[in-house]
């Protein structure tokens, strides 16, 4: 469960507030035009921008001060989500051991991770010698082994093909589904919304409306979101 | 917040080095005879020293450039072979690098025999022309070294967009090439104003005269033939001062530093085929001006190597020693220092790394003789001391060449690393190191190199046992074995450039892979 | 009991006396190198003394005086070998030196008389040219020709000062005129003499500030008599390299019989063709074949060590201004 009290962040001339709970194992789309606010919501969920007050609560727990890898937090960011040094194997084990000092047990894991995501044979190599793709997956091998709770997605498949975006949609909820995580994504796809989430959280101007069912709110959009869809 | 990642190191490295250069001044100075004079003649000494300095930095920058323009947009054969050589100059000692120059610049050189036939006057390079002209065959390749690496940093994504909108040349440098020089240009600048403010034996052999007085002869005067540590201690505060100021200066016109990401790709360029003559010709001036004085050092050293001692060989094998040591040392305090200031958002404290190289050797080495002259016989720590001091001269050059790769790891994967829990030794061991790599391998090479070249403190404390190569160097050529020191000077040549490419290969092995 | 354990002390402490007593010796690196004396001279020494005589180089010969000065009465040098008379005389004002017990009948073109310092080699300042070439006589004539020369600068190097030296013996109060008359063929200064004598062996400098000596080097080393000194009528000023005992030595009976080694002919006659320089007392069986075909000056200058200390810093002075024109 994800629990956003009084949310305020503020960044140069640009100040956000949100305040919304999502219940667990929700999927839920963060829609709204360029510059309203998204990836600062996200940010500050995941610890990478200050919070001036308010409170992120995740399953009972308050994670506002934590570092971002102590908020039970996955995430993915539009870009450089795997180290490119590194093979496919050794991105996934960091989900699991920062240090990359795997037991025997955790390499089994890790393998199982990469199979789960279709990339079972390509543990060894790095990620220059894979696709666009195969990337977006060893990335989701990662997010399956760290388990959290919560699964933020800045946008980390906006630079693939339609079919292939749909493909790695799915492969998130299935993932999500597995670790049981609560998932907030960013979009600007309506179809991807409908496709993947369950519930929409509208950004616009700094402000965060309460979620809302997808079915919902694209049968009945608000005057901004209309605007925003072109419809 | 996390602990961030050289919190403690960086300061601790900075802090050491301010100590260690403190130290030595206060104990020169603990000895000095009150009061001290800056006459007249200091403040002519003190007005040449700036004035050549600053002419040597802005030819320096001023050739680099567009040499560096052209191999950043060429690619060949031999090009990385080019590339390490143009190190090779910056490491020479001094009156090799100088015999070399006069072998094709002096008035019995190449070019002077060329005029001759043509029935034209021989060359005459002494003074401030042959001051400057050594200044920038030491320094050029270093600029040039440096200014590569800033545009090295221009992601190959943003090259490929130019190669499909056909931008023409002048574009291009005004949108990607210019932004990024406006950022490396004040430190090379400074770089070498530094590196040029302590000549001494150049400044002497060609600048013809007393005229040509730097701060570091009047030093040395000080210390050896007057034998007054208050004037010495003086002068080299002076000279610190000079050289902090145009390190503060440096950093103050450094623009904010904006990063882009990029992927690991080599860099195809797109956008200057058809400037093919012109890169040539630069590449072309620029190889035949720093190779012609070292193939003229390689062929004097290869008739004297039949003649040299076998003492040349353990030499060869102290100054491998005392190399490792120090580019050791180099690493463990600029990557320290680098991490720290990578993160930090005044990066003031870089300037200070100039104090290093700034600090008068001859100073260090007496300040430092001074105090362990009580507790120990200081012959006992020549080595130790001469690696030490060798790497703070290198650290400068260290922290500029990792500062920016480490800033880029920090924009491209800090926030990966954080969500990953990356913290401490795991992120030094999994990202940052294999991240910068390619610049470690280069400044580790530059420290061993430099370090190899570097005759430096070693005579203060000189042991009759070990003696390292540009000592024994010296050493032949005041025993009238002028073949035999030619001789020496090749191995030396060739175990500065050895190191330097063991370290560098290492560091780009990863790039081509 | 006692008594047996008395003699034992004093038994180990003669066996440690034979085994360890280590001369120190510091002095400029030339000196040590291997085609220096030093090997020649540690090898002739050490089978007279029984002992390990050690050579420390540690610089140029100005360099040495400051190393000692650094030191102090701390210093553990016995011997400082390598001086020359324009340094004695701050030498001696540290106290640090200790009377030397050294007689013999020096060769040396002046009387020499100096209770703390002894001489072990000498030779003439000179200009040193190719064979081949027309010579000045004297500094007038050079100053008056094209002729470019190399020189060493008296801020760091001991030729450069003895150089600063020779002009004010022999020209005085003239020294400034004459030096401004010569600065349009000095090419150029360095901080020491490999530097200057490395451009006189490329090709750079027609002439370069050397010793007299310096041609017995080619002739004897290389077989090469294409190199010569040039005779200046107005005299030639000397080089005069002393060593001294330290006051505070812990093996002051040694460093004397050091001293007395280095007046003999085992160590004089290693002299000239190791140092390239003329022995301090002529060994018995006289100076080696070559030296014969060498310039010898008429006269001979050389100023007192107290003299010398007290005109270098105005000569110093003259010499900056003349140059810096």
């Amino acid at each position: 469960m994800l629990q956003v009290d009084g949310l305020q962040v503020v960044q140069g001339d640009f100040a956000l507030s949100a305040d919304f709970k999502i219940k667990a194992g929700q999927r839920v789309a963060v829609i709204g035009p360029s510059g309203a606010g998204k990836s600062t919501l996200l940010g500050a969920i995941g610890g990478y921008i200050p919070i001036v007050t308010g409170r992120v609560v995740v399953d009972g727990r308050d994670i506002t001060n934590a570092a971002p890898d102590k908020r039970s937090i996955a995430m993915l960011f539009q870009d450089g989500n795997l180290f490119p040094h590194l093979t496919l194997a050794q991105n996934v084990g960091l989900g699991l051991r920062p240090a990359l000092r795997l037991t025997a047990d955790e390499r089994q894991q890790v393998a199982h991770a990469l199979g789960r995501v279709g990339l079972g044979d390509l543990g060894a190599r790095k990620p220059g010698d894979v696709s666009g793709g195969q990337q977006s997956r060893a990335a989701l091998a990662r997010v399956l082994v760290q388990d959290r709770p919560l699964l933020l997605l800045d946008e980390p498949f906006a630079a693939l093909g339609p079919a292939l975006r749909a493909e790695m949609l799915d492969l998130t909820s299935e993932v999500a589904r597995h670790t049981g995580a609560t998932v907030l994504m960013i979009t600007h796809a309506p179809e991807d919304a409908e496709r993947a989430a369950d519930q929409v959280l509208f950004v616009d101007g700094g402000q965060v409306d309460a979620p809302r069912a997808v079915a919902d709110i694209m049968a009945n959009p608000p005057e901004a979101l209309r605007t925003y869809l072109g419809r | 917040m996390a602990q961030r990642i050289g919190a403690i190191s960086g300061p601790t490295a900075a802090g050491t080095v301010v100590a260690l250069i403190l130290a030595a001044l206060v104990a020169v100075l603990s000895r000095a005879d009150w009061p001290v004079v800056f006459g007249p003649a200091d403040w002519a000494v003190l007005r040449f020293t700036v004035w050549q300095a600053t002419l040597s930095a802005l030819f320096s920058v001023a050739f680099a450039i567009p040499v560096a323009r052209a191999l950043a947009r060429r690619r060949f054969a031999g090009r990385g072979l080019l590339v390490t050589l143009l190190g090779a100059p910056f490491i020479l000692p001094v009156i090799v690098a100088v015999l070399g120059l006069l072998a094709v610049f002096g008035r019995a050189g190449w070019v002077s025999q060329g005029l001759g036939w043509l029935g034209l006057p021989p060359l005459s390079i002494y003074g401030l022309t042959g001051v400057v002209l050594a200044h920038v065959f030491f320094n050029m390749p270093l600029a040039t070294r440096l200014i590569l690496q800033g545009w090295q940093t221009i992601p190959a994504e943003q090259f490929r967009l130019v190669g499909q909108l056909g931008l023409p040349p002048a574009v291009v440098f005004r949108t990607l090439e210019w932004p990024v020089l406006r950022q490396v240009v004040p430190g090379a600048l400074a770089l070498v104003f530094v590196i040029c403010l302590t000549s001494f034996a150049v400044a002497l052999t060609l600048g013809g005269g007393p005229r040509a007085t730097t701060l570091e002869l009047a030093i040395y005067q000080a210390f050896r033939f007057d034998f007054d540590l208050g004037r010495a201690a003086i002068l080299s505060l002076v000279q610190l001062a000079v050289a902090g100021g145009a390190a503060v200066i440096a950093l103050w016109v450094l623009p904010p530093i904006v990063l882009q990401t990029g992927r690991d790709r080599q860099v195809q360029r797109w956008d200057a085929r058809g400037l093919w003559p012109l890169d040539t010709m630069w590449i072309g001036l620029a190889a035949g001006f720093l190779l012609l004085p070292l193939g003229a050092v390689v062929v004097s050293g290869l008739i004297g190597l039949g003649q040299m001692p076998a003492s040349v060989w353990s030499s060869t094998w102290t100054s491998a020693w005392v190399a490792t040591l120090s580019a050791a040392l180099l690493i463990a305090l600029a990557l320290s220092i680098a991490a720290w200031l990578a993160q930090a958002r005044w990066g003031g404290a870089e300037a200070l790394t100039l104090l290093g190289l700034a600090a008068s050797p001859l100073m260090i080495g007496t300040g430092w003789f001074i105090l362990i002259y009580p507790w120990a016989a200081p012959v006992r720590f020549a080595l130790p001391v001469t690696a030490l001091v060798n790497a703070m001269i290198a650290l400068p050059f260290a922290v500029r060449i990792l500062l920016p790769a480490m800033r880029q790891v920090f924009v491209d994967y800090g926030r990966l690393s954080a969500s990953l829990g990356l913290h401490g030794l795991a992120l030094w061991r999994i990202v940052l190191l294999p991240r910068i790599r390619p610049q470690l391998g280069f400044a580790a090479g530059l420290g061993a190199a430099l370090s190899v070249g570097d005759l430096g403190v070693v005579t203060l404390f000189a042991d009759p046992e070990v003696a390292t190569l540009p000592l024994q160097m010296y050493r032949l050529m005041g025993s009238y074995q002028t073949n035999a020191a030619s001789g020496a000077a090749l191995i030396l040549l060739g175990l500065a450039l050895g190191m330097f490419w063991l370290c560098d290969a290492w560091g780009r092995r990863h790039v081509a892979g | 009991m006692k008594y047996l354990m008395t003699t034992a002390a004093m038994l180990s402490a003669s066996v440690a006396w034979a085994e360890t007593s280590v001369l120190k010796v510091y002095t400029y690196d030339s000196f040590v190198s291997d085609w220096g004396p030093g090997p020649a001279v540690e090898a002739a020494f050490e089978e007279t003394c029984s002992c390990d005589l050690q050579l420390i180089g540690a610089g140029d010969g100005a360099a040495l005086l400051a190393r000692i000065k650094l030191e102090g009465a701390r210093s553990e040098a016995d011997v400082v070998l390598g001086l020359d008379t324009n340094l004695t005389a701050a030498a001696k004002e540290t106290e640090l030196f200790a009377p030397h017990s050294v007689a013999a009948e020096f060769t040396l073109p002046v009387e020499w008389s100096d209770d703390t310092f002894a001489p072990f080699d000498w030779g003439y300042f000179a200009f040193v040219h190719n064979a081949d070439m027309d010579a000045p006589a004297n500094f007038r004539e050079l100053a008056d020709s094209d002729l470019k020369i190399a020189i060493q600068d008296p801020r760091s190097s001991t030729p450069g000062l003895g150089l600063l030296m020779w002009v004010k013996a022999a020209y005085g109060d003239d020294a400034p005129a004459m030096w401004s008359d010569l600065s349009d063929n000095v090419l150029t200064v360095t901080k020491g003499w490999s530097e200057s004598y490395g451009l006189f062996l490329e090709g750079e400098a027609d002439m370069v500030l050397s010793y007299t000596t310096s041609p017995a080097y080619h002739l004897i080393a290389e077989e090469d008599a294409g190199k010569a000194a040039a005779a200046f009528d107005e005299g030639h000023y000397m080089q005069v390299e002393v060593a001294g005992k330290l006051a505070n030595s812990d093996q002051p009976e040694l460093a004397d019989a050091f001293l007395a080694f280095m007046v003999s002919d085992a160590f004089q006659s290693i002299i000239p063709t190791t140092n390239w320089m003329y022995p301090a007392v002529t060994p018995a069986e006289g100076l080696p074949e070559g030296f014969d075909t060498l310039i010898t000056p008429a006269k001979a200058l050389l100023l007192s060590p107290e003299d010398a200390a007290a005109a270098r810093d105005g000569a110093l002075a003259e010499w900056r201004n003349a140059l810096a024109q």
